[in-house]
């Protein structure tokens, strides 16, 4: 895993049914984009978190291809569907194998 | 071409480019920290009228990232500095908490450091109090002055702070540090013999190569550079400074940054606590 | 502050090799295009692509694009030594098939992006994003 690796998401605590919420996160990852090279002039090795995705219950939000060009500590910002109270989960994996979640819980009002 | 005409050209290339800085904005940090971008030069400081945040000279997408903490990532180092300050990492399972309930009760620290300890007989940047407290009460090893924890740590006492007014003392014993931070100010470093005021006071709005040159101001340390997409220390930005100059510079936490520290800091006496801040 | 004639001509010979640099990108962004769309046309319309016209450091740009409608949206930066930048899959629960991000920019170049729009067809957008060289390395 990744050093120091944080999730933060953004998401209301209440919505209206049927409304849209936007949703923002960032999570902290260096991404190495594999293009630099250390001191002694060696590349170093791409390390990347290279896909980002979002559920509701279960259903897609969003899913994201990620390339080394997002910058270091990736950002996003969208707008979900509420359709019932429920929860967003947040699943980021990186080069590594590992995966880091997260999840925010929301009610319909 | 000399030095000191590449430096020249430097200074006044594209000049025109600097369009795109908001001079007018105001600066509220989640609709409800209303911080102060602008004020009076302290008297203290003959070569300004008006002081002006760093914010001020940057373009309007860097500036609407310091206007969520959310979008901010310099945030999220707040939250790892928080984490530490609660941590027992202690010898004997000390913690920051242990003695400062949170770090809001620090929030008078960020404003009045750097400052004159009367114990040890010297200005204290709040780096060095920090470390006086890791090595003396929790009996740990200093932390480097710029490393990540010190960092984070210096991130989440700023952020304590934010929207108060900077105010360092630069009288009574800190006197004589300051005069030394101001001769710093004033003198010409390196191949291209430039002085922190050539470009901060003389030249602040106009553009460096395609760089916006701000005044200079601290009161966003730590800051969060787009650049290295990370958080740096005040001295480290110092460093950088001085190297650009094509100058050796002086190393963080020496006597000469902390002297620098304080007549920086005082020249921007009554803006606000902006870290962690977000520039370019 | 006034330049002498050849500070100008020095300072103008810089303009010049940065206004070169997009020459550099090769022919691989259409591949990457050709195997979204399946080489099929793409029209104007249809997609919004933003960002700003002068970034104050290409380590750190904020974009963002937008397609009512579309199943997925590909971005591409040519410029770049890796023209990849990302793809967005929106699913059934999207509330808007938009989203923001914030990207590097090797140099001043022409951001491409290109949706898949729910009746199959291709639109495309792009955008030229100034990347400017500072003066202080910090």
């Amino acid at each position: 895993m990744a050093e120091n690796v944080r999730p933060r998401v953004k998401v209301p605590s209440t919505a209206d049914a049927g409304g849209t919420v936007t949703i923002k996160t960032l999570i902290s990852h260096q991404m190495e984009s594999g293009q630099r090279k250390d001191d002694n002039g060696e590349t170093i090795p791409r390390s990347i978190i290279n896909r980002f995705v979002v559920d509701f219950n279960g259903e897609n939000v969003i899913d994201v291809k990620m390339e080394p060009a997002i910058s270091t500590n990736p950002y996003f910002e969208f707008e979900a569907k509420v359709p019932e109270s429920g929860t967003f989960s947040f699943t980021w994996y990186d080069d590594d194998g590992s995966v880091y979640e997260d999840s925010k819980d929301i009610t319909v009002s | 071409m000399t030095a000191s005409l590449y430096g020249a050209v430097l200074l006044a290339a594209l000049a025109a480019g600097a369009a795109y800085a908001d001079e007018d904005a105001d600066l509220v940090v989640n609709g409800e920290i209303e911080m102060t971008v602008r004020a009076p030069a302290p008297d203290h400081v003959e070569g300004l009228s008006e002081i002006m945040s760093g914010w001020l000279f940057r373009s309007d997408e860097t500036q609407a990232v310091q206007m969520d903490d959310f979008d901010n990532p310099g945030m999220i180092f707040v939250d790892a500095g928080r984490e530490t300050f609660n941590a027992e990492i202690g010898a004997d399972g000390e913690s920051c908490a242990s003695c400062h309930e949170g770090p809001e009760t620090l929030a008078d620290v960020r404003p009045t450091y750097p400052k004159w300890d009367p114990e040890r007989e010297t200005v204290q940047t709040v780096e060095m109090q920090v470390n006086e407290c890791v090595t003396e009460r929790m009996n740990l090893p200093e932390w480097k002055y710029t490393g990540d924890d010190m960092v984070n740590m210096t991130a989440l006492l700023a952020s304590a702070a934010r929207g108060k007014p900077v105010d360092v003392a630069i009288d009574g014993p800190a006197q004589s540090t300051w005069e030394q931070g101001k001769e710093m100010y004033y003198t010409r470093y390196g191949q291209l013999e430039l002085s922190c005021a050539n470009c901060h006071e003389d030249n602040y709005g106009n553009n460096i190569r395609a760089d916006h040159l701000s005044q200079g101001q601290i009161n966003g340390f730590p800051t969060y550079r787009l650049k290295n997409a990370k958080l740096n220390a005040v001295q480290s930005r110092f460093k950088g400074c001085i190297r650009d100059t094509r100058a050796e510079t002086f190393s963080p936490g020496s006597a000469e940054f902390v002297a620098l520290e304080l007549y920086v800091a005082s020249r921007g006496n009554g803006l606000s606590v902006e870290g962690p801040s977000v520039r370019n | 502050m006034k330049l002498t004639r050849r500070e100008t001509i020095v300072l103008g010979f810089g303009t010049a090799i940065t206004a070169m640099l997009p020459l550099a990108a090769g022919a691989a962004p259409e591949d990457k295009i050709k195997e979204f769309t399946g080489g099929a046309e793409t029209v104007s319309e249809g997609l919004t692509l933003t960002a700003p016209e002068i970034a104050e450091n290409g380590n750190t740009v904020p974009i963002e694009v937008s397609a009512p409608g579309a199943e997925a949206i590909l971005v591409l930066a040519p410029g770049n030594p890796n023209p990849d930048v990302g793809t967005f899959r929106f699913g059934p629960l999207a509330g808007s098939q938009t989203a923001s991000t914030r990207i590097r920019l090797a140099e001043t170049q022409e951001l491409v992006a290109i949706a898949k729009l729910s009746d199959g067809s291709f639109a495309r957008a792009t955008k030229e994003v100034k990347v400017t060289i500072g003066g202080c390395g910090g």
